[in-house]
C-alpha cells in the first residue's frame, strides 16, 4: 500500500475541460488497492470518461457494495456524493437515491462477488427495472478479499492460484443483463483504456440501465497461467465486436472510416456513438442475436467485448413509474405534504 | 525513435539537471539529502571534492544549477541550492581529519601556477597530494585570487576565504605571495615540469568619453577599485555616486559605495533592465539596500567644474529591433540627462591582459589576443603549459575556474606521465536500487509542496554601518531543512525493465505528472505530440523501452518526473525500480590514468 498522498503538482501543459478542470480535479484518495490492480484502471478510466464528458463533480453520485471493487469510489472523483451500501446491496441504495433525486447521474460500482453472488437478486432488479444508472461490474473472477477463492463468475475448469480447478459452472452477467432488459449492455478489459472510456461515457449518456461488465485481472490472486481473468489470457482472447468513438453533440465526425463499415448511434440527449464494426455481421441492436454470439463465442473460448447491446430509445423507471420530473429534494413542503384533503381525495379514489 | 541506452552515463546524467549544469558536476541532490539529515560534514565533503570552494561558492556562485533545476519547471522557483551548500559549510563539524594528507613523498614533479585564484588552487587541489610540487605565484600577499580582491567582504567574508584556501595550501603547497610574474620566459626557464596559467582576466574595461581625463581622480575603474577596497587602501567615497554597468561586478560596486559613505548611489546601463548581465538576485540584492537601477541612459560625457567631478550626462535611447530582428539602442530623441555625483565607478567588462607571456615561446594567441586552449584539456599550443578560469576563455566565474581547473590537472598529471593528455578519463558511475521494503525507499519520496524558503538577511542599518558585516545570515538548520525537502532527488531514476512488465497501467493512473505513455513507437517529433501529455520541453529526452508483450513501447517523458517513485510503488512486478544515479568526475590521479 502506498503510503505518501499522491502530489498535488501537475504537468504544466495539462488539458483543460469545458469547466475549466483537469483530470486531476475528477481524481479521488490514492488507491490502497494491490499494486497493479485492474480496479485502479478501470478507476482511471472512469476519471478520464467523466474529464472529458466535462461533469461537474457534485452531480455525480457514485454508489457501492462491499469488496475490493467497491472500495474503489473512494479513489475516483473525491467531488462526488457517495455511498458504501451493505454486502449486495448497492442496486436498492441507488434505486431509492435515483427516485428521490432524478437529476444526479447514478454511477454503480460492483464486483463480481458483491453482484454475481450475495447482491444477484439485487442486480437482476435493478437491471429489469430500467434505472437510469450505469452499472459497473469489476470482474475478476476471483475473491481477492478473502484470498483468492473462485468466485461466481469463475470459468469452469480455470485453475486457481493454488491449482485447483473450478468445477462450477459460471455466471455471465453479460449475457443476464441481455436477458434481464439492460438497454446499454457492453464488455470491457481494464487493460484496454482505449476500449473502455468511450464505453463509460456512452453509457453515461444513456437513459435508462446501462450495464459494463469489466475485466480486471486480480494481480495478486488471478493472474497466473491457468487463469482465464489474467492479463495474458485475455489479451490473447480478446474479441471485440467493435470499435467506438463517443462525441457529444455538436462535434463533426471529422475520422475516415470506410464506407460501410460506420454506424452512428444518436442518443437520446443528442450525444452520438460511432461505431466502427469489426465482427461481420454483428448488429448491437439485435439483442436475441447479441446472446447467441455471446454463448457461441462463449463455447468457442472467446471473450468478447465492445458495445454488445444498445437501444436507442430507452424508458427509465421513472418514465415507467411517471413519477415528477422534479426531483424530490427541489419540491416544497406544499408539493411533498398536500394536506389531509389531499389524502382524502386519494382514498376516496381507492374505495 | 530509438531506444534509450540507460547504460550511457549521459542519459541518466541529464535527467539531474542541477548537476548536468553545474560546470563541475557535482552531485547536488546527494548532498541536500545528507543536509536534510544533518550530516552538514558528509554533504561539505561530496562538495569539496568535486567543487573545492562549498563555503565560497555558497555565498558567491553563479549558480548555473539553479536556473536548470527541475523544481522551477513544476513550480515557481528552484531550490536554493547555492544557499543549501552555504549551510553545508557554516554548520559542518571540522572535517579536517577527512581530508587528504600531504603526500609523504614527492613525485620527482614542479608545477608552477601564475596566479592564485581558484583555477590554479583546484589544480594545486588536485596535483599535490599525488606528490607534485606546486608553486603558486600570486602578486598580492593572500592566496584566493579575485575571490579575495574582487567579491565584496559583506558577501564573502575574509574567514571562508582563508579557511577554504588553507585547505589547499595545507595539502603541501607552496604560495609564493606578492610576486607578480613578468615573464612567462623566465618562468619557464626556471625548470618547471608544467606551468598552469590561472591569472583571471584582470584589466578593468575604461569608459573613454569627454572629460575622462579632467576626472580621473574621481573616476575609478571597478575592478581595481574592489580590489583597493578590499585591501583597505580605499576607505571612502562621495556621497553621490553613479555606477556604471549592469554587470555583477557594477552590483558590487553599488553595494560597496553604500558602505563606504555613498548615500545617494545609482545604478546607470545602456540596456534594458531585463536586458543587465548581473544575476537575477545580484540585481535584487542591491535594490534592497536602496539603490536605484536607471535604464536605457548611455553615458556621453563626465562634466567636471574646477577640475573636479559634477555629474555624468547620458543620452536617453530605446530598444528597437531591426528588420534582422537584433535589438539596437536608438536616440529616443528626447533631451540629454545630467545626473549629478561625487564619483563615478566604472564597471562596464573587464578583459584579459597577458602582456608578460613574451609572443616567441610557441604560445599562439588568437586576433584578440587570447591563447589559443584547447576546451577539454585546457593545453596551449606549447606543451607542457596549460591555462584555465578566466585566463584560457575570457571572464566567466569561479565554479567555471574549478572545472577547468580538475581538467587541467588531468591533463597536467597524464602530461607528466608521459601519456596522451586528449584521453580524458570518463566519470565514474552507479546506479543502485534504493528499495527497502514494500513501498519503502531509502530516500524521502513524499513531495513537499512549500515554496522557496528566503534566506535571512542582517538588517538593513547594521548591514550598511559596516563594510565587513556579512548580509545574508545564511538559512539555520530548521529552514535548510525545509528547503533540502523541496528537492526533488531527481537522481533517483526511474528505470523501466520492458520484459517484466505485464502492462497494467497502475504507472500510468497513479503518475501525478502525467509522464508515463504506453503507445506505438513513432518518430520522436511525432510521438511528443501524443503522449499523456505533450513533452513540449526539447531539452529533456524521452525514455523508450520495449519488450513489451503487445508490442508497444513504454514512452516516459523526463520534463517534469517527480521522482516521487509512485510509478515504482504501485507497479506489481517490479518493472519499475528507483535507482539512485551517482555520478562523480574522475580527477586527476591513479584512476584517470590509463589501464595499459
Amino acid at each position: 500500500m502506498t503510503y505518501i498522498v499522491k502530489p498535488k503538482f501537475h504537468h504544466p501543459s495539462l488539458p483543460k475541460n469545458a469547466l475549466g478542470y483537469t483530470h486531476r480535479d475528477y481524481e479521488g484518495a490514492i488507491s490502497t488497492l494491490c499494486a497493479g490492480c485492474g480496479h485502479d484502471s478501470i478507476s482511471g478510466a472512469i476519471i478520464t470518461a467523466c474529464f472529458e464528458l466535462a461533469i461537474a463533480p457534485h452531480r455525480v453520485a457514485k454508489l457501492s457494495g462491499i469488496g475490493c471493487s467497491s472500495k474503489t469510489p473512494t479513489y475516483f472523483l473525491g467531488q462526488s456524493h457517495g455511498f458504501n451500501s451493505v454486502h449486495g446491496r448497492m442496486p436498492s441504495v441507488l434505486t431509492g437515491a435515483n427516485l428521490a433525486n432524478r437529476d444526479l447521474i447514478y454511477l454503480g460500482v460492483s464486483g463480481d462477488g458483491d453482484s454475481a453472488s450475495i447482491g444477484l437478486g439485487q442486480f437482476a432488479h435493478a437491471l429489469r427495472r430500467g434505472i437510469d444508472m450505469v452499472y459497473i461490474v469489476e470482474n475478476n473472477g476471483v475473491y481477492g478479499l478473502t484470498k483468492g477463492q473462485f468466485s461466481a463468475t469463475a470459468d469452469r475448469g480455470s485453475k486457481s492460484k493454488r491449482g485447483v480447478v473450478n468445477t462450477d459452472s459460471s455466471i455471465d452477467l453479460v449475457a443476464m443483463a441481455l436477458q434481464l432488459g439492460a438497454t446499454f449492455v457492453a464488455r470491457s478489459f481494464s487493460g484496454d483504456k482505449a476500449q473502455l472510456v468511450p464505453l463509460i461515457k456512452a453509457a453515461i449518456e444513456h437513459k435508462g440501465a446501462a450495464f459494463i461488465d469489466v475485466i480486471s485481472p486480480c494481480v495478486a490472486f488471478n493472474n497466473h497461467a491457468g487463469s482465464t481473468r489474467s492479463f495474458d489470457y485475455v489479451r490473447e482472447h480478446n474479441i471485440a465486436v467493435n470499435k467506438l468513438d463517443f462525441l457529444t453533440g455538436r462535434d463533426p465526425i471529422t475520422v475516415d472510416y470506410a464506407p460501410g463499415s460506420l454506424e452512428i448511434v444518436e442518443q437520446h440527449d443528442g450525444s452520438r456513438i460511432a461505431l466502427r464494426k469489426l465482427a461481420p455481421n454483428y448488429d448491437p441492436h439485435d439483442r436475441l442475436r447479441a446472446m447467441n454470439y455471446l454463448q457461441e463465442s462463449a463455447a468457442a473460448g472467446e471473450i468478447v467485448t465492445g458495445l454488445l447491446y444498445v437501444e436507442d430509445e430507452a424508458d427509465d423507471l421513472h418514465e415507467n413509474l411517471n413519477t415528477v420530473a422534479t426531483p424530490l429534494n427541489a419540491l416544497g413542503e406544499k408539493e411533498l405534504c398536500p394536506g389531509s384533503a389531499a389524502l382524502d381525495k386519494i382514498n376516496a379514489g381507492l374505495r | 525513435m530509438k531506444l534509450t541506452d540507460i547504460a550511457a552515463p549521459d542519459y541518466f546524467h541529464k535527467v539531474v539537471d542541477c548537476q548536468w549544469a553545474c560546470p563541475a558536476h557535482t552531485p547536488v541532490p546527494e548532498y541536500i539529502r545528507l543536509i536534510a539529515a544533518q550530516r552538514y560534514g558528509d554533504a561539505y565533503l561530496i562538495n569539496w571534492k568535486s567543487n573545492v570552494f562549498p563555503g565560497i561558492l555558497g555565498r558567491t556562485c553563479d549558480r548555473p544549477c539553479e536556473p536548470a533545476c527541475r523544481r522551477g519547471r513544476v513550480e515557481k522557483e528552484p531550490v536554493a541550492i547555492c544557499r543549501l551548500k552555504r549551510v553545508a559549510a557554516d554548520y559542518k563539524e571540522d572535517i579536517r581529519d577527512r581530508l587528504p594528507a600531504p603526500a609523504l613523498e614527492g613525485n620527482g614533479k614542479r608545477i608552477a601556477f601564475v596566479g592564485g585564484g581558484p583555477a590554479s588552487l583546484t589544480v594545486a587541489r588536485d596535483l599535490a597530494p599525488l606528490g607534485y610540487a606546486c608553486t603558486v605565484f600570486d602578486a598580492d600577499p593572500k592566496a584566493g585570487g579575485m575571490m579575495r580582491s574582487q567579491i565584496p567582504k559583506f558577501r564573502l567574508p575574509d574567514s571562508v576565504i582563508d579557511e577554504e584556501c588553507g585547505y589547499v595550501l595545507d595539502l603541501g603547497v607552496t604560495f609564493v605571495g606578492g610576486r607578480r610574474i613578468e615573464s612567462m620566459k623566465a618562468l619557464i626557464d626556471e625548470g618547471y615540469d608544467a606551468i598552469f596559467v590561472g591569472s583571471g582576466a584582470p584589466r578593468g574595461r575604461d569608459l573613454d568619453i569627454p572629460g575622462r581625463k579632467e576626472t580621473a581622480a574621481n573616476v575609478h575603474v571597478g575592478i581595481d577599485w574592489l580590489s583597493s577596497v578590499s585591501f583597505g587602501h580605499i576607505t571612502e567615497i562621495g556621497k553621490r555616486v553613479i555606477v556604471l554597468g549592469g554587470g555583477n561586478t557594477a552590483m558590487d560596486c553599488c553595494r560597496t559605495a553604500r558602505r563606504l559613505g555613498g548615500e545617494d548611489v545609482k545604478v546607470v546601463v545602456r540596456s534594458g533592465f531585463e536586458e543587465m548581465k548581473a544575476s537575477p538576485w545580484e540585481k535584487e540584492d542591491a535594490m534592497h539596500e536602496d539603490i536605484p537601477i536607471l535604464n536605457f541612459l548611455v553615458p556621453k560625457s563626465f562634466t567636471h567644474e574646477n577640475g573636479k567631478l559634477t555629474g555624468v550626462v547620458f543620452e536617453k535611447v530605446k530598444a528597437v529591433r531591426d528588420e534582422k530582428g537584433r535589438r539596437n539602442l536608438v536616440p529616443t530623441g528626447e533631451p540629454d540627462q545630467h545626473i549629478p555625483c561625487d564619483d563615478v565607478l566604472v564597471a562596464v567588462g573587464q578583459e584579459n591582459a597577458f602582456p608578460w607571456i613574451e609572443r616567441d615561446l610557441g604560445i599562439e594567441f588568437d586576433r584578440w589576443n587570447m591563447p589559443i586552449v584547447d576546451k577539454t584539456t585546457l593545453a596551449s599550443t606549447r606543451p607542457g603549459v596549460f591555462f584555465g578560469g578566466d585566463a584560457a576563455f575570457g571572464p566567466k566565474n569561479i565554479i567555471w575556474a574549478v572545472a577547468h581547473g580538475h581538467d587541467a590537472a588531468i591533463s597536467i598529471d597524464k602530461y607528466c606521465s608521459g601519456e596522451d593528455i586528449a584521453d580524458r578519463p570518463p566519470p565514474g558511475v552507479t546506479l543502485a536500487s534504493q528499495k527497502m521494503g514494500i513501498h519503502e525507499w531509502s530516500y524521502d519520496n513524499d513531495i513537499a509542496p512549500d515554496l522557496r524558503y528566503r534566506v535571512p538577511l542582517r538588517d538593513k542599518v547594521i548591514a550598511l554601518r559596516d563594510i565587513k558585516t556579512e548580509v545574508e545570515l545564511g538559512y539555520d538548520d530548521a529552514l535548510a531543512f525545509k528547503e533540502a525537502q523541496r528537492c526533488l532527488n531527481c537522481d533517483v531514476q526511474t528505470v523501466f525493465t520492458g520484459s517484466a512488465c505485464i502492462e497494467c497501467d497502475a504507472c500510468v493512473d497513479i503518475c501525478p505528472m502525467d509522464c508515463i505513455t504506453f503507445t506505438e513507437n513513432g518518430e520522436e517529433s511525432e510521438l511528443r505530440g501524443r503522449l499523456k501529455a505533450p513533452a513540449n520541453n526539447l531539452s529533456q529526452d524521452l525514455y523508450v523501452a520495449d519488450n513489451l508483450k503487445t508490442g508497444r513501447v513504454m514512452v516516459k517523458d523526463e520534463d517534469v518526473c517527480l521522482h516521487c517513485g509512485l510509478c515504482a510503488e504501485r507497479c506489481p512486478t517490479g518493472a519499475w525500480d528507483m535507482q539512485k544515479f551517482y555520478l562523480e568526475m574522475s580527477h586527476a590521479g591513479r584512476s584517470c590514468h590509463s589501464r595499459a
